[in-house]
């Protein structure tokens, strides 16, 4: 009596993974987004091994020299050669900006869980807090934070990972509002199983794709966030690279030195679309059960 | 020679799956519509019956493509015309009635608004004369005071008033052809014969034609001339409704029919086995063949044609069809009889138990109390023997699903006790009960699709009470899982599956095997089987009923389907506004109605058969609140005697049969009187 009934193997983790990714990839906005990704993340990690020149070798007599075959991309207004620091400039941004998607996705989604699952005042209470904070303007939270802790990443990343996370507790509430009524919650609870285990083993598995989705948009944002902070100064201290700084230092000298600044531009949106194009993908990779279903 | 509406020749569709194969959702249908005429179109979920009915109005849903044939109105085909055609015909021409008329109708607009909008685009009507055909339409769908409803918004009216606007919004362009997807499958089994006696009539008065497609058999009898069964997209049978219900030559419908269980009879219908095949699976051969107890070896190799039988009037696509002339009329003799062993002690007490939906003031809050006078459940007091099945029955709003969480916990009770074996006070909060106690009291739901993780195989899903209660690991458990899904008739390879890749019914035993995973004492089922189709429910209540043979388990069994009630409980307690009307044996509840609204609930249940008419005793409405004072049953009872049953709540009466009913006539008087009827 089974025949009519499609066979599916057991999936591990691995395949499914490995499946989200192939879907993904089909489609060409995913497959470009995901290449910029991994291209940023492979330069990330392997730069420092080829770079052509020192990033902090400053030399007056090569101020602002345009692109040659030497220096690919210009000097900049120290003679410090502009391709080597591009590629250099993600390095701190990327590190930051992931662990503290990471903190963001791993508080909101307990918090967001948690008050979606119990409700009445807790939640009350909580949501109202979250409001609260999510009516300061998180720049100027930050740069209080950043005045009076430091600049340094241990500082940054739970601080960003914090206002991020704002916004990731109300998906995940809204994601267990959608599961809590179903019947086998209910079903679960009147077998008596505890908050945490309804949370671990009923919520968790239909609010994650959900939570990831916005996690990776949430990637995005923070580093367009942490980009502006380092504008301002008040990210990485020189003279590390970092592209929000390299737009800043440079941004006087755009009408004649317009190198400079451009090739730090083009680092920081090319890998903001790439994350927003790959999270896209993901989502829809995710969602991928009920818009492919045949339409019987 | 009658004048066609519509003909559908030779018609096909289907969609293009992903690895490029062409696969039928409907398989070369052919059939005519003729003018006056209503026909009922039948199958279960996935027959293909509403794609048939949407390609009648030239709707063909995203994804899927007219292979070949044509749908001719006018001796136009629909499905080639450009929309600014269609725009003429639809609405005006060919209208449609949808299944839930709650969601169709815009929720900030008034019904005389909308019912406006239709007229405006479908007639050439002047606002004056409008106005007086808004009240005429309302009027000929039987609302009382057509003004007054017209200035309401949609959920200012009930179900069934809602579904009667639909129909005045379909009938504002004078169609020729009315097509109705599954209208009263949601509504009250007495507001559903309300609507259903309205459309016979409208039928009757307009001379419109009808297309009603439902897999309620009960339905189509009462309305239709002629049925069309459909079986895998195919037309397996097209004629009279009275040969194709009294006397089915093809098997598909003389199992389906066998599986319905009736009022009239008590014991578990026959069940069909396995299910529906998905599209495309069929390569060759009758695509009924695997669930056929009159298979032949050519049916698995060559497919029948429809071909027509004279002698009824009637096509069918079978080989063997008149063997099953022979077979003649349904025989439900054969039908099963329950064996339970009761044991006569109280496995479970409710003793004056009253449940409040009521919210709280600020005030009463910090005093810790509820302050309600006129509680959702009240006074409900029924002794549960072990082994017994204990159904509750009562429309939408009777508080039978609320007695039922409360037994399970989930829900805090107002007033009263609820004892289990006969010692152990029930805590009315969920997490002061001990784990025995959570484990005795199971709950079995409604839609196994909500019921059953969607992201948890089979495995884990049966192996949460295992874990929970018994603490069973690693081989144990596994080997525990195997063994409680054996009892489920599900094998072993199941345990890797989710539930997405199961069917219907297959998932409600996955829900059963976890509900008797915990080896409780009482399964409290609510609505186990109205999500099913008819065929999967008569497999369900046989499993239920073999599975409490072998446990000697309790049921509680809460359903509105009084039909599927008869065939497995043994004691029936009927609740109208969350009070209790009538408790006894289903014998004799079903055989001697004694309280007016038994009777009225009896009366309305439509039978499979267009002879046996439903009895339209009480008026449909529907009641928001339960009465302050007296008998609960007062605004609708037919059979009112005036101010005693306004004020004074009426006391117990039992019969010599056992049956125990709340009302101020005397029970032998009312017997008397059911008889004259």
């Amino acid at each position: 009596m089974n025949s009519t009934i499609k066979e599916e193997k057991p999936k591990n983790t691995i395949s499914k993974v490995l499946e989200v990714i192939l879907t993904m990839v089909s489609r060409p906005s995913g497959l470009i987004g995901l290449i910029i990704l991994i291209f940023h993340v492979t330069l990330a990690i392997t730069s420092p091994l080829y770079v052509p020149h020192d990033y902090k070798a400053i030399d007056p007599s090569l101020m602002l020299q345009p692109p040659s075959s030497e220096y690919w991309f210009g000097t900049d207004s120290l003679g410090r050669d502009v391709f080597t620091r591009t590629i250099l400039g993600g390095r701190t941004a990327l590190t930051v900006t992931f662990f503290g998607s990471l903190i963001a996705l791993l508080w909101g989604g307990a918090v967001g869980i948690f008050c979606g699952l119990v409700g009445g005042k807790i939640d009350d209470v909580v949501m109202r807090i979250i409001d609260a904070f999510l009516s300061i303007p998180w720049i100027l939270a930050m740069l209080l934070i950043v005045s009076l802790l430091g600049t340094s990443i241990i500082v940054l990343i739970p601080a960003l990972g914090f206002f991020y996370g704002k916004g990731i507790v109300r998906v995940a509430r809204a994601a267990t509002h959608d599961v809590i009524a179903k019947d086998f919650i209910v079903s679960a609870r009147a077998r008596g199983h505890s908050n945490f285990s309804i949370i671990w083993n009923e919520i968790l598995p239909n609010v994650r794709d959900a939570i990831m989705v916005e996690g990776a948009m949430r990637w995005s944002w923070m580093l367009l966030g942490f980009s502006s902070l380092s504008f301002l100064g008040f990210g990485v201290s020189p003279p590390t690279p970092d592209w929000g700084l390299m737009i800043s230092n440079a941004r006087g000298l755009m009408s004649f030195a317009y190198w400079s600044v451009l090739a730090p531009i083009f680092g920081l949106s090319s890998l903001i679309i790439g994350i927003n194009l790959t999270a896209d993908a993901f989502a829809k990779a995710l969602g991928i059960d009920r818009s492919t279903k045949a339409p019987v | 020679m009658q004048q066609v509406v519509q003909e559908i020749k030779n018609l096909s569709i289907g969609f293009t799956s992903k690895k490029g194969q062409q696969i039928s959702i409907l398989k070369n249908i052919n059939t005519k519509i003729k003018k006056g005429e209503t026909v009922g179109i039948v199958g279960e979920s996935g027959s293909g019956k509403s794609t048939l009915a949407l390609a009648m109005m030239g709707y063909v849903k995203h994804g899927l493509y007219t292979i070949s044939g044509e749908c001719l109105y006018q001796s136009n085909n629909i499905l080639k015309m450009k929309n600014r055609e269609l725009e003429g015909i639809r609405g005006r021409k060919i209208a449609m009635i949808p299944q839930n008329a709650g969601q169709s109708l815009t929720p900030n607009l008034k019904i005389g608004y909308q019912i406006d909008e239709a007229l405006k685009l479908h007639t050439n009507l002047k606002k004056e004369n409008r106005d007086n055909k808004i009240s005429e339409l309302l009027n000929k769908v039987r609302l009382p005071s057509p003004e007054a409803i017209a200035k309401r918004y949609p959920h200012e009216l009930s179900g069934g008033q809602q579904q009667r606007v639909a129909v005045a919004m379909a009938l504002a362009g004078n169609p020729d052809l009315l097509l109705l997807d599954e209208p009263t499958t949601g509504l009250d089994v007495t507001t559903q014969a309300h609507v259903l006696e309205l459309l016979n009539f409208i039928a009757k008065d307009t001379g419109t034609s009808m297309v009603y497609v439902s897999h309620d058999l009960g339905a189509i009898a009462q309305v239709s001339d002629r049925v069309i069964v459909m079986y895998s997209g195919e037309i397996v049978l097209d004629g009279p409704v009275r040969n194709i219900l009294k006397n089915p030559i093809h098997p598909y419908t003389y199992g389906l029919l066998k599986s319905i269980p009736k009022l009239t009879l008590s014991g578990l219908p026959d069940s069909m086995s396995g299910s529906q095949p998905q599209p495309g699976t069929i390569k060759q051969g009758c695509s009924f063949y695997v669930r056929c107890q009159f298979a032949e070896d050519k049916c698995k190799i060559n497919s029948p044609k429809l071909e027509f039988v004279d002698e009824f009037n009637t096509s069918v696509r079978c080989f063997n069809h008149k063997k099953l002339h022979k077979q003649k009329s349904i025989d439900t003799s054969s039908s099963k009889q329950l064996i339970n062993k009761i044991q006569k002690n109280e496995i479970l007490d409710i003793s004056s138990v009253s449940i409040s939906y009521a919210k709280q003031k600020f005030l009463e809050q910090l005093l810790n109390k509820i302050d309600d006078s006129n509680p959702t459940v009240k006074d409900i007091n029924i002794n549960i023997d072990k082994g017994e099945t204990l159904a509750l029955v009562g429309e939408s709003g009777s508080g039978k699903s609320t007695i039922l969480k409360s037994i399970a916990g989930l829900i805090k009770t107002k007033d009263g006790t609820i004892k289990f074996d006969k010692k152990k006070i029930l805590s009315n909060d969920l997490k002061k009960r001990d784990a025995n106690n959570l484990r005795a009291i199971q709950l079995i739901f409604q839609n196994p699709d909500e019921s059953l993780n969607p992201n948890h195989t089979v495995e884990e899903i049966v192996s949460q009470p295992l874990k929970l209660y018994f603490g069973l690991t690693g081989e144990e458990l596994k080997q525990k899982i195997i063994e409680v899904l054996e009892k489920v008739r599900l094998g072993e390879f199941y345990l890797t599956r989710y539930p997405r890749q199961l069917s219907g019914g297959e998932k409600q035993r996955v829900a059963v095997a976890r509900a008797f995973a915990a080896k409780p004492d009482i399964i409290l089922c609510d609505e186990v089987t109205s999500a099913l189709d008819v065929s999967v429910q008569a497999a369900v209540l046989n499993l239920l009923q073999e599975l409490k043979e072998d446990f000697g388990t309790t049921y509680i069994f809460v359903s509105h389907d009084l039909a599927v009630v008869r065939a497995i409980s043994d004691r029936v307690a009927v609740l109208y506004q969350g009070r209790l009307c009538e408790i006894g044996p289903s014998d004799s509840v079903y055989k001697f109605p004694s309280h007016p609204y038994t009777e009225v609930l009896l009366g309305a249940v439509l039978e499979p058969d267009p002879d046996v008419k439903p009895k339209l005793v009480a008026e449909d409405i529907v009641e928001e609140k339960p009465p302050e004072k007296g008998c609960s049953f007062q605004g609708r009872c037919p059979r009112i005697l005036g101010e005693i049953c306004k004020t004074n709540v009426p006391p117990w009466q039992i019969d010599e049969n056992g049956n125990a009913i709340r009302c101020h006539i005397k029970i032998n008087d009312l017997k008397k009187q059911q008889k004259l009827n």
